[in-house]
């Protein structure tokens, strides 16, 4: 709360006084490091370890930032925001970019003075319940309890979903992700509801992960991808790139042990900077796709680091492989 | 002319008035040109303003609600009125246990029996200095633990269920006879009320008091209790459907949490306010009552604390108000009041932060000074008269 209260004071202070600065590409390179805004602690997607060093799939998107803009993915300052603090944290210009699985949103899109830069993640809303209740679907929690976080999408999903079935359901919301699976293990809710992506790192972070089960049911979609402020169409341009040269590296098959491989084919050139002009128009170096694959690596290397199979939260590639492979990741084109 | 208007400008009075409406002026001024500067920036980067949004659907759930239609169609106003009496709801709840066992603990404080004296000062120190939002959450997840799941829920006479989750109370339908009902609770209420005054009249004008606990039970508890049997007001009892208990109505455990934290947690303050005020009476008060053949307990209530309270108004208005906006902390255990559904989801759902923040501060503000107001005509009337 007293968090909120500073964030609210500090845009109120910027809106008042001087508009917030629209060239963050040379406000980042005059500091020296990106301020990126991340969550309190989501496995897999932005988590800190025991000595403060972060790690996960929106974590590498602010290092694929930094490495394009600064040359060195290292030089990241990570402000971790609540649900309710990250859009005003974006808003005031206390954060150059927001990477904390966020659902992009015709509303958040088109009134909050923010722009998607793409998605990093598609997700959807799913469900974990207690293995006592012998429940296998959405369709038979009709009456129950739900544990939520406050401030997401998923309390809106929740209750257009139960409206259009004609069921009935409690909500309790929490102000965190702890703080719900907390209630959820006490026993103050049938079920906890949440993206799917998250449903199975809290699962492996519950005292008896066995005793809860992940319902094969997605009630909503989710694109989650990172989020900048209006105004600063170049910014816009180099976020959304940073995150297409990730994508565009692993279908063109280059990851980065093989990034600085010398390489006849055209795309790979054009992407290690050897040819073309792709950097002149971002305002980046010549190395800047380079730099990004070298230090943080393709999107395929991000995802099997953080999230895939040989992690604790074990998720599979579903639709968030690249589209020769039968997914929905799709990179406009290099050229 | 000249000189009139030349002494003016010499004038100390007329000086100072001069410079404090400039002073104004000049704030006035600035604060203008910040408002202005701010809507125009807000305006150029894209940000939706205004207060159109609290005409737009919430689309979400609330858990805690009292007596307000509210669901996710209704809207984001709704939402906001939703917020407003939960908060309103646990701050009086807990103003009013915070007053009991504030009062309690201040005299014990101050009893002559050691036990007493010693176990009030031992809860005064052990909750007065333990930060109030553990205490919730302390509270809450022992709450959690030791109830018993839904399934297994506390039974008393079938129609009041204790579990994990709340408590589940019978709820009246709403109806002629539950009108009925409630017209003979207040003739009830009236009436005693009425034989109260006489008899204290009496007692002031010939010293024979007359004892009107019987009228109390007749009146205010056996005379409803009749009608409802009479008139046969219907109630809607709780019943396990389910996963959860249906019908009736229900308290949740995040407010019961709330509520006991704050009251135990102010109700130290009080008590200490309380003592200061008894410590504040003169000694010969109280033995005066005692050669005037007051006993003990007489004394007490009708020569000390009236004193006292004079002294301990003051301070205990602050705990009143730091209740209030303690509540916000509410957030932490999911009870739903304003700062949670307003400033949490609403501000997430629509995201004008300086609208929706500005509009949660004008509600405490707004609560907190109609709460000075009320005590301190309270206090006016306690005073000394003829000082």
């Amino acid at each position: 709360m007293n968090k909120l209260l500073k964030l609210s004071a500090a845009s109120l202070l910027v809106f008042t006084g001087f508009s917030v600065n629209a060239d963050t590409l040379s406000d980042v390179k005059s500091q020296g490091s990106l301020s990126c805004g991340v969550s309190t602690g989501t496995p897999g997607f932005s988590n800190p370890d025991s000595s403060g060093n972060w790690s996960g799939m929106d974590v590498d998107v602010c290092r694929a930032i930094a490495a394009a803009t600064l040359g060195d993915a290292r030089k990241v300052k990570y402000v971790p925001l609540s649900a309710k603090e990250r859009f005003i944290a974006l808003q005031s210009g206390e954060i150059d970019v927001l990477s904390r699985n966020t659902t992009w949103t015709h509303t958040r899109d088109t009134s909050l003075g923010l722009n998607f830069a793409g998605v990093n993640y598609y997700d959807g809303q799913g469900f974990m319940v207690k293995k006592s209740l012998g429940v296998n679907s959405v369709k038979g929690l009709d009456g129950a309890s739900f544990c939520i976080q406050a401030g997401t999408t998923t309390e809106l999903n929740l209750a257009d979903y139960f409206r259009s079935n004609n069921m009935k359901f409690k909500a309790v919301t929490y102000d965190t992700s702890a703080q719900t699976k907390g209630g959820f293990e006490a026993g103050r809710c049938d079920a906890l509801t949440s993206d799917v992506s998250q449903l199975a790192g809290l699962r492996s972070t519950l005292k008896d992960p066995s005793s809860a089960v992940v319902l094969g049911d997605v009630i909503s979609k989710e694109p989650l991808g990172p989020v900048v402020r209006q105004g600063d169409d170049n910014w816009f341009n180099i976020v959304k790139w940073s995150l297409n040269a990730m994508i565009e590296a692993e279908e063109l098959g280059i990851t980065s042990r093989t990034i600085d491989r010398t390489s006849t084919s055209p795309g790979v050139q054009r992407l290690q900077g050897k040819t073309g002009k792709l950097n002149e128009h971002l305002g980046l170096n010549k190395d800047w796709a380079r730099n990004i694959i070298a230090q943080v690596g393709n999107y395929g290397e991000s995802f099997e680091r953080n999230i895939g199979m040989s992690t604790p939260i074990a998720l599979p590639r579903g639709v968030n492989q690249l589209w020769i492979k039968g997914g929905i990741l799709y990179s406009p084109a290099f050229r | 002319m000249f000189i009139k208007l030349k002494s003016l400008l010499y004038n100390n009075e007329v000086r100072a008035i001069a410079f404090q409406v400039l002073a104004v002026v000049f704030i006035a001024y600035f604060v203008y040109q910040a408002f202005d500067n701010m809507m125009l920036n807000i305006e150029q980067s894209g940000i939706r303003s205004g207060f159109g949004f609290l005409n737009d659907e919430a689309g979400f759930a609330v858990n805690d609600n009292f007596f307000l239609t509210y669901s996710p169609t209704s809207t984001n106003l709704q939402a906001f009125y939703v917020g407003i009496v939960n908060t309103l709801i646990v701050a009086i709840t807990g103003i009013f246990f915070a007053s009991v066992i504030g009062l309690v603990i201040g005299i014990a404080r101050l009893s002559s029996n050691y036990l007493i004296r010693k176990m009030a000062t031992v809860y005064i120190e052990i909750f007065r200095n333990i930060p109030i939002l553990l205490q919730i959450l302390f509270w809450y997840s022992t709450a959690l633990s030791v109830l018993p799941s839904t399934r297994n829920s506390m039974n008393f006479l079938d129609s009041v269920f204790l579990n994990s989750r709340g408590l589940f109370l019978p709820k009246f339908i709403i109806g002629t006879e539950f009108y009925l009902v409630l017209a003979s609770f207040i003739i009830g209420i009236v009436a005693y009320v009425f034989i109260k005054k006489r008899s204290t009249k009496k007692h002031d004008d010939t010293g024979i008091a007359t004892n009107t606990i019987p009228h109390f039970l007749g009146l205010v508890v056996l005379l409803p209790i009749v009608a409802y049997f009479v008139f046969g007001a219907q109630l809607e009892y709780p019943a396990l459907k389910g996963f959860n208990f249906q019908g009736g109505t229900d308290l949740s455990i995040e407010f019961f949490s709330l509520a006991f934290a704050l009251s135990v947690y102010t109700a130290t303050y009080i008590a200490e306010a309380i003592r200061s005020g008894i410590d504040s009476v003169d000694k010969g008060q109280k033995e005066a009552a005692a050669a005037l053949g007051l006993r003990q307990g007489q004394a007490m209530r009708l020569v000390v604390l009236p004193q006292a309270l004079r002294v301990a108004i003051p301070p205990i208005i602050n705990q009143y108000l730091n209740l209030t906006k303690n509540s916000s902390l509410a957030t932490a255990v999911g009870y739903s009041e304003l700062v949670t559904i307003f400033s949490g989801t609403v501000l997430n759902v629509v995201g004008q932060a300086i609208e929706i923040i500005a509009l949660t501060m004008l509600v405490y503000l707004t609560i907190s000074l109609f709460i000075s107001l009320v005590l301190n005509i309270f206090n006016k009337k306690m005073e000394i008269k003829g000082k």
